[in-house]
C-alpha cells in the first residue's frame, strides 16, 4: 500500500508540475479607472519603426514634451507586435497593465466586448476633440457599429503595391499593373534568372487573412454575414483564396520559398531585387533599412479585378485594401484616468500626428493633419486608398479567430502548392469549410 | 498487486520522515486511536533516548511536535500559491464559457458544465478532430524524441566512460546544446532549415545532390522531421549528462571481474552497465517524456503561432485554441484533459517500473 501511495503521490506531483498551465489567477477589482496616481502614466506602444530602439528614439522627445506640458511622467514600453495581444489579454485578465496602450485596429471589436478598455462615449470623444476630427475609414475600425469606440485611431495604414522601377524598365514594362491579370502578366515577364515577379508572405497567417479579405470583397463576398456568422466557404471567398495562392501555385510569379515566409522576408526580397513587386503596408522605413532608396521603387494602389473597378465610380467592389492601423485606448483599470485622457488628446493632436506619422511612414487618421501636402509619393497613394477604396476588416468579436483560422488555412494551402500538390477550387473550399467549422459554438 | 504485499520493514521512504513527528506525538499519547495511520505497526520507533518521562508538560510536547510543521509552512504556502492555485483556477475555467467577453471579470462568465470537454473530445467535429490529430502527432513525436535522445545519451555516455585524451573537450561539446538558451538555439535552427538559404538544403541539395528539389522543412509534412531533429538535439545532452553521472557509480571491479570471465563489451553493457543505470533511467525517461510532451518553446519558435499539421504539438495547439482565438474555456478544458492523460501515464509508468525494483530495495 505504501509503495502505491508513494508512487501515486510522486506521479501527481510530477505531472502537475510539468503540466501546470500558464494561467494565472485573476480577479477583477475596480473598473472604470481612478485618479489615484496622477503623476505618472504607463504607455505600451506597438513596434512601428524598424526596431524597438528606433521606436524609443522617436517617442522619447514627444513624451518629454508631454511631461513639460502636464507634469505627468510617461513610462514607455515598446511591445513587439507578436507579443502585444498576449500582453493585453494578460493585462485584461489580471487588471494589472498600462494606463494607455496601442492596439491593432482589427482587435477593436474583440477588445470592446472584453471591456478591457474604457469606451470612448460622446463625452470622452469630445475630450479628444470630437469624432469629426478623424477620418471615416479609420473610425470604422474602432469597434462594432453603433457602440462607443473601444479606442481612437492613432496611425492609419493601408496596403499598396510597391514595384521595382529598374526591374520594370529592364523587362520593358511601362508602369504598375492596374488589374490582377496585368499583375500576373507583368510578374511572368519579371520572373527569370532566379528573380520573381511578386513576393508574398505565405507563412504569415495575418497577412494571408488580409489579402483573402480584400480579394473576397473584390469577388463580392464577405467572411461574415450581417449577423456576424462566418461565411468562409462562400464561392467568392474560395475564388479569392485560390487567386492569392495561385500567384505561387499556378502563375508561378512568386517563388516557392515564399510559402514559409513569416518574418518579413518578402520585404527583404523586394528590397534586394529578388522580387519585382510587393503588397505591403507603409513599407518605406523597412525598405530603407534593407538599403532600398525611395527613388528606386514606385508605389501604386493594389490592383483590382478589372479596370472598371479602378475608376472613380467603381461601385460596390471598389475595395483594394483593408483599413490597417493602430488605435490608442485607455485601460479600464487605469489609476490616472485624467492623465490618460490628456495623453490620448496629446497623441492625437494635429501637431503630434504630423511628427509621428512622418517618422513612421504611416498616414494620420486625423483629417486636419491630412490637409498638409503629402510628404512623399508614398503618403499621397496611401491617403487616396484610405479615403476611397479601403474597407475595415469585419468588426465582429470573432475577428481574431477569423484571422487565425483563415490565415492558417491559406498558409497550409501555400505549403501544399510549394510541395507540388495541386491546389484546386475543391481543396480550397474544403480548407475554408474546415476553418469555418472550427469557429465552433 | 505485489507492491502491496511487500514486507513491511521500516524502509526509510521519503514519506516516513515527514510523518515522523506525528508518530512521535502519537506514541506518547497514552491511547492512540486504533487504526490511525501514524500509529501503523512497524513504523520506526523514535529513538528511545528521547522518549520523555510520563507526565511531561503538554506545551513541551506540542512545541517539539509542531516545529517541523512550522518550518514546512512557508514552503507549503508557496507551493499552494505557485502551483495549486493557478491549477485550480485553470480547472475551474475549464467548466466556464470564458471568452473575451468575460476576460476582465472571470467570475461573471457563465458555467458551461461539460460543454468545453464535450467539444474537445467529440472527434467527429472539427475541433475534437483537430485536437485528436494533434494529440496523435504529439504521442508519436514524444516516443521518437525520447527514444532517440535516450539512445544517443546512453551511447555517448558509455563511449565516454573510459578516460582518453580529449574526453573533457568532447563532453563539453556534447553539453553545449543544453547550455544554450532555447530561443537563440532554435532561431538558429530555423535559419538552418530555411528553404531558400538554409544550410541543410544547401548541403543536401546543392552540394550532395541527394534530393531532386529543395525540400521544405518549416512548412508541410517534413516539418515533423525538422521538429524531431531540433528536439533531439536539444534534449539528448541532458540524458547524456545524467547517465554520465550515473556511470561514475558503477564499480570498475565489476568490469574487470567480468572481463576475466570472458565477457565482451556487449555482455558487459547488457549485464553490468544497463542494470546499474536502471534507477536513473527510470527517472530520466519519465522526465524526458513530460518535458517533450509538453514542449512549447521549440515548436513555437520554429513555426510561430500556427504550426503545420504534421508538427502541431498539443501544447501549441492548446495555445492556439485559447490565446489566439480568445476561447479560454476551451483551452482550459483541453489542458485539463492533457493533465489527466499525463497523470495516468506517469502513475502507470511509476507503478510498472517500481514493481520489480521495489522488492530488490527491501
Amino acid at each position: 500500500m505504501r509503495r502505491f501511495r508513494t508512487a501515486a503521490a510522486a506521479a501527481l506531483v510530477t505531472a502537475l508540475t510539468a503540466a501546470a498551465s500558464g494561467c494565472g489567477g485573476g480577479s477583477a477589482t475596480k473598473s472604470g479607472g481612478s485618479n489615484d496616481k496622477p503623476g505618472e502614466l504607463t504607455y505600451w506602444a506597438t513596434n512601428q519603426g524598424s526596431s524597438i530602439e528606433a521606436d524609443k528614439k522617436v517617442l522619447a522627445p514627444e513624451l518629454k514634451k508631454f511631461e513639460k506640458q502636464t507634469g505627468i511622467k510617461v513610462k514607455l514600453e515598446v511591445v513587439p507586435w507578436s507579443n502585444l495581444l498576449d500582453r493585453i489579454l494578460a493585462a485584461a485578465s489580471s487588471g494589472q497593465g498600462p494606463d494607455v496602450l496601442n492596439i491593432g485596429n482589427t482587435w477593436s471589436s474583440s477588445l470592446q466586448k472584453s471591456k478591457a478598455l474604457l469606451p470612448f462615449d460622446d463625452a470622452r470623444m469630445a475630450d479628444v476633440g470630437g469624432a469629426d476630427r478623424f477620418s471615416k475609414a479609420a473610425l470604422a475600425a474602432t469597434g462594432a457599429e453603433g457602440k462607443p469606440p473601444a479606442a481612437v485611431p492613432l496611425y492609419s495604414l493601408t496596403y499598396a503595391l510597391y514595384w521595382n522601377k529598374k526591374m520594370f524598365r529592364q523587362a520593358g514594362i511601362d508602369g504598375p499593373p492596374v488589374t490582377w491579370d496585368e499583375l500576373v502578366a507583368d510578374g511572368k515577364k519579371l520572373s527569370r534568372g532566379g528573380r520573381h515577379g511578386l513576393a508574398v508572405e505565405g507563412g504569415n497567417p495575418v497577412e494571408n487573412a488580409h489579402h483573402a479579405f480584400v480579394l473576397g470583397k473584390q469577388h463580392g463576398a464577405d467572411f461574415f454575414d450581417e449577423n456576424g456568422r462566418p461565411t468562409f466557404d462562400q464561392p467568392g471567398n474560395v475564388k479569392a483564396v485560390k487567386q492569392y495562392v495561385d500567384f505561387l501555385a499556378e502563375d508561378g510569379i512568386a517563388a516557392k520559398g515564399n510559402a514559409e515566409y513569416a518574418q518579413n522576408q518578402s520585404v527583404k526580397d523586394f528590397a534586394t531585387g529578388k522580387a519585382g513587386m510587393l503588397l505591403w503596408q507603409a513599407a518605406r522605413t523597412s525598405l530603407l533599412a534593407h538599403g532600398m532608396k525611395p527613388d528606386e521603387y514606385g508605389i501604386a494602389p493594389v490592383p483590382f479585378q478589372d479596370r472598371q473597378d479602378a475608376t472613380a465610380s467603381g461601385g460596390k467592389t471598389k475595395v483594394n485594401s483593408m483599413v490597417g492601423g493602430i488605435n490608442i485606448g485607455v485601460f479600464n483599470h487605469t489609476d490616472n484616468l485624467d492623465g490618460a485622457m490628456k495623453f490620448v488628446s496629446f497623441m492625437t493632436s494635429t501637431k503630434e500626428q504630423r511628427i509621428l506619422t512622418d517618422a513612421y511612414g504611416s498616414v494620420s487618421p486625423v483629417l486636419e493633419a491630412q490637409q498638409a501636402e503629402p510628404r512623399d509619393k508614398d503618403e499621397a497613394v496611401l491617403r487616396s486608398v484610405l479615403s476611397s477604396s479601403a474597407a475595415p476588416l469585419p468588426q465582429v468579436p470573432d475577428e481574431s479567430k477569423f484571422e487565425t483560422l483563415v490565415g492558417t488555412a491559406v498558409k497550409r494551402l501555400f505549403a501544399d502548392a510549394a510541395a507540388g500538390r495541386p491546389v484546386t477550387e475543391k481543396t480550397v473550399r474544403e480548407a475554408l469549410t474546415k476553418a469555418q467549422q472550427q469557429m465552433g459554438k | 498487486m505485489t507492491a502491496h504485499s511487500a514486507p513491511r520493514t521500516p524502509a526509510p521512504a521519503a514519506g516516513d520522515t515527514a510523518r515522523g513527528p506525528t508518530r512521535t506525538a502519537a506514541d506518547r499519547t497514552p491511547a492512540p486511536a486504533p487504526g490511525r495511520r501514524s500509529a501503523a505497526p512497524g513504523a520506526p520507533a523514535p529513538s528511545g533516548t528521547r522518549r520523555p518521562a510520563a507526565g511531561s508538560p503538554l506545551r513541551d510536547r506540542v512545541r517539539s511536535a509542531g516545529l517541523p510543521y512550522l518550518l514546512l509552512l512557508p514552503a507549503l504556502a508557496l507551493e499552494l500559491l505557485i502551483h495549486l492555485v493557478p491549477m485550480a483556477t485553470g480547472i475551474v475555467m475549464a467548466f466556464k464559457d470564458l471568452t473575451q467577453e468575460y476576460i476582465s471579470d472571470w467570475s461573471a462568465a457563465p458555467w458551461a458544465g461539460l460543454d468545453n470537454f464535450r467539444v474537445a473530445v467529440d472527434v467527429d467535429a472539427p475541433v475534437g478532430e483537430a485536437l485528436l490529430r494533434s494529440f496523435a502527432v504529439t504521442c508519436g513525436f514524444t516516443v521518437l524524441a525520447v527514444g532517440l535522445s535516450w539512445l544517443l545519451g546512453v551511447t555517448a555516455a558509455i563511449l565516454m566512460q573510459d578516460a582518453f585524451r580529449g574526453r573533457g573537450l568532447l563532453r563539453a561539446l556534447f553539453l553545449t546544446p543544453y547550455a544554450l538558451p532555447v530561443y537563440a538555439a532554435v532561431i538558429t535552427w530555423s535559419f538552418l532549415l530555411q528553404h531558400d538559404n538554409g544550410l541543410l538544403n544547401h548541403v543536401l541539395h546543392d552540394q550532395l545532390g541527394l534530393t531532386d528539389g529543395k525540400p521544405f522543412w518549416l512548412v508541410g509534412d517534413n516539418s515533423f522531421v525538422a521538429l524531431l531533429l531540433v528536439a533531439v538535439w536539444r534534449t539528448w545532452p541532458f540524458a547524456f549528462l545524467l547517465l554520465t553521472a550515473a556511470l561514475q557509480n558503477v564499480s570498475a571491479d565489476l568490469y574487470e571481474a567480468s572481463a576475466l570471465d570472458g565477457a565482451g563489451m556487449w555482455r558487459q553493457i547488457r549485464h553490468i552497465t544497463l542494470p546499474a543505470l536502471r534507477p536513473v533511467n527510470q527517472v530520466l525517461v519519465l522526465v524526458l517524456f513530460l518535458w517533450t510532451f509538453n514542449d512549447f518553446n521549440v515548436p513555437f519558435v520554429l513555426f510561430g503561432k500556427s504550426a503545420p499539421q504534421s508538427a502541431d504539438l498539443v501544447s501549441l495547439h492548446i495555445y492556439q485554441s485559447s490565446f489566439v482565438t480568445w476561447d479560454f474555456g476551451a483551452g482550459s478544458a483541453m489542458s485539463v484533459l492533457l493533465l489527466l492523460f499525463l497523470l495516468l501515464v506517469t502513475a502507470g509508468y511509476l507503478l510498472l517500473t517500481s514493481r520489480g525494483r521495489g522488492s530488490a530495495d527491501v
